[in-house]
């Protein structure tokens, strides 16, 4: 699992459209594991569509997305489990709003937690009564050992992004900045294998957008696995370690940060950059 | 004139002497209990039918499901009350094989079919008003589809519809006042009885009025708060 160069997510021939309108064209990559791959391109090129289908936001038309060594295309893969371990942040944050900070961030690995421990009650019984083979395994903790131990993990976390005084505090009372950084908590609360950033920053003041982006950068330094859509092209440039331009549904060009700022090779990315640097 | 005094002591006497008040008592609670029952069952159906109607529809078993809920909702909101209740209690019951069944639980069944079609409709606005970015939230962190409405999306749909659900509840309590029609005591029954037993209505009725009044204005005061508890969110 720690190998560096191992292969997380495998595309191939991903397509997808709404009705007959073709938002995504046969796209094929693959993302390494401690990748920061950062997609830029102009508003209706297919970013955040690419970006959703990954993790089965929108469903894709056709073409597989290998990540866990499952096809996540297949409706048969039960897509909540590779969920789990592909985060994703989104632009408008989309925090639970009739929860508090701290029950956002544990709500997800409570849930899974309770889920397994019903699961193992279930198998236990079946075991009992003969209707399946195997050794019975008796479940050693409670739920709230569970929630204490996940409100304690929350807990650290929200310490981590200087917020631990606002754990019962409902979103509605924080700063764009404030929501944007649980946000991403929240998905690190999976210990996932891979974040998924949808134009994080673009529904923030300006003054909100470094807090923000320090905090994405902290955990580009500590190897996570990111997928970025974005317009801050200074964090493109610093923190990814491939930029993918995207336009029509295609990717034009995937190149380092140097090379694709230093000399963009598609006439398309360089009027794109010509106007947005 | 119409010498009040009189009637009042008629009435009085009635009320309190021959004890005509413990089957005002026993109205009463009739009829909180088919209004509250029906109004629980009521939530249930709705949240089950509006559930259904939001599902996204690209198989098939939600299609012949929303189709069933669609004829529900229509048969239920397309008659009135009196009609369900007659037929449920004359019709139905007995040709499933159920003769003496207490009118005051057949009342509840059906008032909370009732509502459950119209609090389904109800239920549905309130689902589509919560923010589509909830559902992918929960979505996102893994848990399921069904999973996400019930601890997400469907808690905040009930704080938007909570003073349409406590108008359905108003609703629901006065249209009680027709479960006599199966025989069940009721508030209205117990009044009625009262009246004709020395042919005088006038005191019988007024009083009943002025509970109905009662009780609306103490729902109405219960779902304020109510209301105001579960909007700490939003500050």
């Amino acid at each position: 699992m720690t190998d560096k160069n191992e292969n997380l997510i495998v595309v191939t021939d991903l397509c997808k459209s709404f009705g007959d309108n073709s938002v995504l064209k046969n796209i094929s990559t693959t993302i390494r594991k401690g990748e920061k791959v950062v997609v830029i391109g102009p508003s209706g090129s297919g970013k955040s569509t690419f970006l959703r289908c990954l993790n089965c936001m929108e469903d894709p038309t056709s073409g597989s997305i290998i990540f866990g060594g499952e096809d996540l295309a297949d409706p048969k893969v039960d897509i909540n489990v590779h969920r789990r371990k592909m985060g994703m942040v989104f632009q408008h944050f989309n925090l639970f709003a009739n929860k508090t900070v701290i029950e956002n961030i544990m709500m997800a690995p409570v849930y899974v937690a309770k889920k397994s421990i019903k699961k193992q009650k279930r198998d236990n019984l079946l075991i009992k009564l003969h209707l399946k083979k195997g050794e019975a395994v008796p479940v050693t903790s409670s739920l709230a050992d569970i929630k204490a131990q996940e409100k304690e993990k929350a807990l650290e976390l929200l310490r981590r992004i200087g917020l631990e005084e606002k754990a019962d505090a409902y979103p509605s009372s924080l700063s764009g900045g404030q929501k944007q950084r649980v946000a991403i908590v929240r998905s690190l609360a999976m210990e996932p294998d891979v974040i998924l950033f949808d134009e994080p920053t673009s529904a923030l003041d300006p003054e909100m957008v470094g807090e923000v982006l320090e905090l994405m950068k902290e955990l580009a330094d500590q190897g996570m696995t990111m997928v970025v859509v974005t317009h801050e092209m200074g964090f493109a440039r610093e923190v990814g370690t491939r930029i993918v331009f995207m336009d029509e549904g295609r990717f034009v060009e995937e190149a380092t940060p140097e090379e694709f700022f230093a000399n963009p090779k598609s006439e398309r990315a360089k009027e794109f950059l010509s106007k947005v640097l | 004139m119409l010498d009040f005094e009189l009637k009042i002591a008629k009435f009085l006497e009635q009320f309190i002497e021959k004890g005509a008040y413990e089957s005002v008592l026993q109205g009463l609670q009739n009829t909180m209990l088919i209004a509250v029952s029906g109004l629980f069952i009521g939530i249930l159906i709705g949240t089950l039918i509006a559930v259904v109607r939001v599902l996204p529809k690209y198989k098939t078993l939600p299609k012949i499901l929303d189709g069933f809920c669609s004829f529900y909702v229509g048969l239920f909101r397309g008659t009135p009350i009196v009609v369900q209740l007659l037929v449920f209690y004359y019709v139905v019951l007995p040709l499933l094989g159920f003769n003496r069944v207490d009118s005051v639980s057949v009342a509840i069944i059906v008032f909370g079919m009732n509502s459950g079609a119209y609090i389904s409709e109800i239920m549905r606005s309130g689902i589509l008003s919560v923010d589509p970015g909830q559902m992918e939230g929960g979505r996102s962190v893994g848990m399921s589809y069904g999973a996400t409405m019930i601890k997400i999306v469907i808690p905040q749909a009930i704080k938007n519809i909570l003073p349409t659900l406590g108008n359905e509840f108003i609703a629901l309590v006065k249209e009680t006042s027709v479960v006599s029609f199966v025989g069940a005591t009721d508030l209205y029954k117990a009044f009625r009885s009262i009246g004709s037993r020395t042919y005088e209505y006038m005191v019988p009725y007024l009083v009943m009025a002025a509970i109905y009044i009662a009780i609306v204005m103490i729902i109405t005061l219960l779902i304020r708060l109510m209301e105001r508890r579960l909007r700490k969110s939003d500050r």
